[in-house]
């Protein structure tokens, strides 16, 4: 029966995909609360945290956007921050040209979704056998912001409500990295990506602050991640 | 801000995050990458993944109690944990579960 199982294979996928994004629920879910109760309590009506989760969906630009729509703060200003702070997802598309090709009709979808998470996902995650493999793909990217709008929602609607106390469940996301950083430790021979990353991170907070330090971190990093190609390369071919 | 311009502040930061996420794609459409943004998308991930880890652990109390001691046991249990079970999930929330609890309890600051 190939229809059967290609529907039970469609579920399969998706419950692989709920599996993998999990720690990502817990995260967003803090986060989104976070910010959807920031709007809230800037004076906004909850339908906004809706609409800039669906369209924008940026962790960071969304907090600012809610500074900005406070200080009333010009649109040059907006779009300048904006695209600084989202600089680095300029460097995103490019570890996944090869994935994205194969996504057909969902690579628009694919791409606009591309958060840190979902990015650090789709670069680590080894393919489970025997799935469908850009639906996989497609059901993280759309997972991961199902729980972001859910998060951003529940905060501006109940947000002063809540008695679950949520302090600390944001640490999913650093664990996620943490783990994912140590999956990446197994799959590349090479550790001078790692040194730089952490070098040029703990440098950028010395030298701008913790406020600019994404920015610094990611520029300098590439051009020190350059310097370092032959080494790398030798590394690998080990 | 009035509601309509916030209707139009949130349209361009909109067009902003999805062309900073588009532009590999569009700019490399008709082209194909050279070797070295080809090397720089094969080695990028583990850099900028060791950079969110750091982004995300700089706001910790550092320079003054519980000196990131919470941080620390979490982030060592995390990595206990994968090292033993390699079970993602395991690793994260059990790591998470004993982070919300720290932090909460204030269980460190109490005792140093």
């Amino acid at each position: 029966m190939v229809g059967d199982s290609g529907k039970n294979n469609k579920l399969l996928t998706f419950k692989l995909a709920f599996q993998t994004t999990l720690p990502v629920l817990c995260g967003y879910l803090a986060i989104g609360i976070a910010f959807g109760l920031l709007l809230k309590n800037a004076g906004y009506p909850w339908p906004l945290a809706l609409l800039m989760s669906v369209v924008i969906y940026a962790g960071a630009g969304q907090y600012l956007a809610v500074n900005f729509f406070i200080a009333n703060a010009s649109f040059i200003e907006v779009a300048t921050v904006i695209f600084l702070v989202n600089f680095r997802h300029m460097l995103y598309g490019l570890s996944l040209f090869d994935k994205f090709n194969l996504t057909g009709r969902l690579k628009p979808y694919m791409i606009f979704s591309l958060t840190d998470e979902t990015y650090a996902l789709l670069t680590s995650v080894k393919d489970p056998e025997g799935i469908d493999r850009p639906r996989f793909y497609f059901f993280i990217a759309i997972l991961n912001q199902s729980y972001w709008v859910l998060g951003s929602v529940i905060g501006a609607v109940a947000g002063g409500f809540l008695t679950i106390n949520t302090k600390g469940l944001d640490f999913a996301l650093t664990a996620l990295f943490i783990v994912l950083l140590m999956e990446q430790l197994r799959s590349y021979k090479t550790r001078i990506p790692f040194l730089i990353g952490g070098l040029c991170a703990v440098l950028a907070i010395l030298a701008v602050g913790k406020a600019n330090m994404l920015l610094a971190a990611v520029i300098s990093s590439i051009g020190v991640l350059l310097l370092f190609e032959r080494r790398i390369m030798a590394d690998e071919a080990e | 801000m009035k509601l309509n311009d916030v209707y139009i502040a949130i349209a361009i930061m909109a067009g902003i995050t999805f062309l900073t996420r588009a532009f590999p794609f569009l700019f490399f459409r008709n082209r194909k990458p050279p070797a070295a943004v080809l090397f720089i998308g094969r080695y990028i991930p583990p850099v900028l993944i060791t950079i969110l880890v750091v982004y995300c652990l700089k706001d910790a109390s550092w320079g003054n109690a519980p000196y990131g001691l919470n941080e620390v046991l979490a982030v060592g249990t995390v990595i206990v944990l994968h090292l033993w079970r390699r079970n993602a999930l395991i690793s994260i929330f059990g790591a998470t579960l004993l982070y919300m609890f720290l932090l909460q309890s204030g269980f460190v600051t109490r005792l140093i």
